[in-house]
């Protein structure tokens, strides 16, 4: 895994800069937002590409597991995803008829409503005081800059950046962002220099208004405190979002 | 338009025309003047009483209150009476019209009337004046101005709305399904009306307000996966309904800006009330606990009390201080709101648990602390219905509860029972009806913490078991053929196994022989949802044996439009497919027109249909309403292509309400 480089595009459930064992805060919250971004259109994969990603997921899993019982969080999900993952691999039908399972998580599956998803983290969190998540679904409004209607989505029903990713992507899929970042993209990694070809081009962003009012960029923060705190999403013009990254490193480190 | 109505045959005559003396009028000459409608192919009338079992105390019969069905005939009844209404047919003979009402009060089930109502004209209109309880399982099917011009006297109006992959973020925001325009036509119709139950609704907080404001004699409001109101709306009902009995929200998503809230509770009347029942956990906002003791007390009626999660075990004791009659608890929490060490001791709780001699369905537990679970022991070996689902207990914290339950129907349970709880389950359960496992991680790679073991442990256990939903991400066929043979009356069987085309991991083979087994053992069957590696033989036992099968759920699985065909010719009682993410194409889709008038409604989203498909349904089948739902707000080169396909019988036509990424076809 260190090899290619993913530790920095992994997603940690801890609190960023407690418990990491991330020496770079800094580059704890870069790694979210590059793996969030990734609205690129998820086509059909051939098999053996499907298999090759399934690996990367294996040992990202792996690697995320061993960071989950180094922070010590005992209620953690415990993905195994080399044992399910490869499975599902192996069992590939030969028959080419047969849809080639998207490696990414499919919207609404399993089927389990939004107030069942998520009650490990009110089990873990206990209770909260005012809004409460408690299984309770978290609207929020979404709105694209140039499309004519305003959506809601329910972040509760997601359980991570890479499935909202999909969510999002699957309501505005014409607009594409780069290829950054995606384990099956087999990106190298990603620098400053990428991050602002990105931001300044015509690709679009997701960014959030949180409970203070300011505007971030999505993925800057663990998925949990972001579903806590995110008011409304907007995806914007990367141009338009050049301002919003260092403020958003900037508030992190004052608030974290 | 409705007058109260009196089943007494010797009350006045409640149609405005007929007089005193009733025509001369032959039974001879009264059946052959009353043609039976002629519309109402075999098509469009096949209804059958329901059972579904989605969400716990929702209890919905069927019934399509369409006159005509099939072929688009368009005759209306005249509801009026005949008093020089036209010479078609002689004016009904008063007394033999209120003889039938009589004898037709004591039809209830829907199915018997609607074959009541098809005998003639005279019999439509007795059957009319007379129905309680309308139901009406597709609100797109039927136009409110329509079902308030064909029944008289209402007094409880069911209604469903959206397709059942709504739950799952599958039908996109702004949909549809507004419940505005019927409260705005019962409203006037129906003063009388006393109960309303919605489903997959979107309701507002006017909705509620006009509801209140509409029916003086409302007793009943039950909101089952609705969503679109607020505090404010309820807090209407709360001061408006002064002779509510029921006021039930489950598993609505209920708006919540914070600097909207409202003390709705406060809001009941400061008299005694005539509650009976009051569920409100998914009102996930906090409220003013005082006040609901303070309601509880002076509502000596009430008995099913379900709170939100904002409620501690100190406080639970006082709610049962304050209704020891309650046979229905919903526990909040169930944790002190001390510091550990202080709070409640567990003996005290049991105590209170112990003067409630009433109980027999718990649930709640939204954050349970084990520790406070053995102060529930007490009313274990009564209770019939519990509901752990959203407790994360392991089996080692179960076991010792479930010992107790010996008496246990109903039980839904998070996966880290594990194998060894369900086993502890088999063991003290022998009377248990339904089994549901939900999972804790609802993710496909998560661990899945029950397999075939504990599958097969219950059904050895509980060879009474009517209705299991089980999620797991192991499964072999045999513990399925197993389950299909100790348990016969099986009536719905819902496994997932969460993983996406996974085989039975031993054997590796397909799950096909798990699920024929199932349709073909089990013969009580009426829903199923199947799951894993499934090929076009899955299917075809479906099809050949599932004959009562009424909903069927399908999800990545099937390998050709085969699997539809069987579907559709096989399985007569379908009313209700749902299918994602499988391999079937126009061909399969068109090989259901002749089945699609017999179906409330097909779901098709993520297969590999196109619009040209969709054309050629919509356009062959006249009272059909075809859908085509859009993720995306602009057209692109996909547009061929079809993601959600949604089609329904209706006579109300496509709908005017749409919002712009539907298109109707």
């Amino acid at each position: 895994m260190a090899g290619l480089g993913f530790e920095e595009t992994e997603l940690r459930l801890g609190l960023p800069g407690g418990g990491s064992d991330a020496g770079d805060a800094a580059a704890a919250r870069k790694r979210g937002f590059e793996e969030t971004i990734d609205l690129k259109l998820k086509l059909e994969q051939p098999a053996s590409a499907a298999a090759a990603c399934v690996e990367k997921e294996a040992e990202e899993g792996e690697a995320e597991a061993a960071a989950a019982s180094a922070t010590g969080g005992g209620n953690m999900k415990s993905r195994s995803p080399s044992q399910s993952s490869v499975v599902t691999a192996d069992d590939a039908q030969p028959d080419p008829e047969k849809p080639r399972a998207p490696k990414a998580q499919a919207v609404g599956w399993p089927p389990v409503r939004s107030s069942r998803k998520n009650i490990l983290s009110v089990q873990k969190g206990g209770k909260d005081d005012g809004k409460s998540g408690a299984g309770a679904a978290a609207f929020v409004k979404v709105s694209m800059d140039g499309a004519p209607y305003l959506r809601k989505v329910d972040l509760r029903t997601y359980g991570s950046y890479q499935e909202l990713s999909k969510a999002l992507e699957k309501m505005l899929s014409s607009f594409t962002i780069g290829s950054c970042g995606g384990s099956q993209q087999g990106m190298q990694g990603v620098n400053e220099t990428k991050l602002a070809d990105l931001l300044s081009g015509s690709e679009y962003v997701p960014t959030y208004e949180d409970k203070d009012g300011d505007w971030m960029l999505v993925g800057d923060v663990p998925w949990e405190m972001f579903v806590e705190s995110c008011k409304r999403l907007r995806i914007m013009k990367g141009s338009e979002a050049v301002g919003l990254a260092p403020r958003a490193m900037e508030k992190c480190k004052n608030s974290c | 338009m409705s007058t109260p109505h009196s089943s007494s045959t010797t009350s006045a005559p409640h149609r405005a025309s007929p007089p005193q003396i009733p025509q001369s009028l032959t039974l001879a000459a009264l059946t052959a003047s009353s043609a039976s409608p002629s519309s109402s192919s075999a098509s469009g009338m096949r209804d059958a009483a329901e059972d579904d079992s989605d969400s716990p105390p929702s209890q919905m019969s069927e019934d399509d209150p369409g006159g005509g069905g099939g072929g688009g005939d368009r005759w209306e009844p005249d509801l009026r009476g005949g008093n020089g209404g036209g010479g078609r047919w002689a004016p009904p003979d008063q007394v033999l019209e209120n003889v039938l009402e009589s004898v037709l009060e004591f039809l209830t089930a829907a199915r018997d009337r609607n074959a009541a109502s098809l005998v003639c004209r005279s019999w439509y209109r007795a059957e009319a004046q007379t129905r309680r309880e309308l139901f009406i399982g597709n609100c797109y099917a039927v136009s409110p101005r329509r079902a308030a011009e064909r029944f008289g006297g209402l007094r409880s109006v069911v209604l469903k709305g959206k397709p059942r992959f709504a739950d799952f973020s599958l039908v996109p925001y702004g949909w549809g399904a507004y419940v505005s325009p019927w409260v705005a036509a019962l409203g006037p119709a129906y003063p009388r009306l006393e109960r309303i139950c919605l489903k997959r609704m979107t309701v507002s907080d006017d909705d509620l307000a006009l509801v209140a404001k509409s029916f003086p004699f409302f007793r009943e409001l039950s909101l089952v996966c609705c969503d679109g109101f607020s505090t404010v709306g309820l807090a209407v009902v709360a001061e408006r309904c002064r002779h509510l009995r029921v006021l039930d929200l489950i598993e609505d998503y209920v708006e919540d800006e914070d600097d909207e809230l409202v003390d709705w509770i406060s809001k009941f009347p400061e008299s005694n009330t005539s509650l009976e029942s009051l569920v409100f956990d998914c009102v996930s906002v906090p409220f003013n606990f005082d006040a609901l003791e303070a309601l509880v007390a002076r509502s000596p009626a009430l008995r099913r009390l379900r709170v939100n999660h904002h409620v501690s075990v100190e406080q639970l004791r006082r709610l049962m201080a304050r209704a020891p009659q309650l046979t229905h608890f919903g526990t909040g929490a169930f944790r002190s709101e001390a510091a550990p060490g202080g709070g409640l001791s567990v003996t005290e709780l049991a105590t209170s648990f112990a003067a409630s001699r009433s109980i027999i369905c718990l649930s709640g537990f939204r954050d349970v602390n084990p520790e406070y679970l053995p102060a529930i022991y007490p009313v274990c070996a009564k209770l019939t219905s519990l509901n752990f689902s959203f407790a994360s207990l392991t089996a080692e914290e179960l076991k010792p509860v479930i010992r107790n339950c010996i008496n246990l129907r109903t039980f839904w349970v998070l996966d880290t029972v594990g194998d060894e709880g369900l086993r502890a389950v088999a063991d003290t359960c022998s009377d248990l009806r339904e089994l549901r496992v939900f999972p804790l991680d609802a993710s496909e790679d998560s661990e899945g913490s029950v397999s075939d073991v504990g599958l097969l442990a219950i059904s050895e256990g509980c060879r009474k078991l009517e209705s299991i939903l089980y999620f797991c991400q192991r499964m072999t066929n045999a513990a399925v053929i197993a389950m299909s043979k100790n348990c016969p009356d099986l009536v719905v069987f819902r496994l997932c196994i969460m993983g996406r085309h996974r085989p039975d991991w031993i054997t590796r083979d397909p799950m096909d022989d798990g699920f024929g087994a199932i349709v073909m053992n089990c013969k009580k069957l009426t829903r199923l949802s199947v799951s894993g590696l499934l090929t076009d033989k899955a299917f075809a036992y479906i099809g050949k044996y599932g004959k009562l099968i009424k909903t069927l759920s399908v999800a990545f699985a099937g390998n050709s439009d085969m699997s539809l065909q069987y579907i559709f010719e096989g399985c007569t009682k379908l009313q209700k497919l749902e299918v994602r993410d499988s391999p079937f194409s126009d061909k399969g889709l068109l090989s259901g027109l002749n089945y699609f008038y017999n179906m409330r409604f097909l779901w098709m989203n993520s297969c590999r249909l196109t619009m040209r498909g969709c054309k050629d349904v919509a356009q062959q089948m006249q009272n059909l309403v075809v859908e085509v739902i859009k993720d995306h707000s602009d057209d692109e080169g996909e547009a061929e292509i079809v993601d959600k396909l949604y089609l329904y019988r209706s006579l109300a036509g496509p709908r005017n309400d749409a919002p712009p990424f539907v298109t109707l076809l």
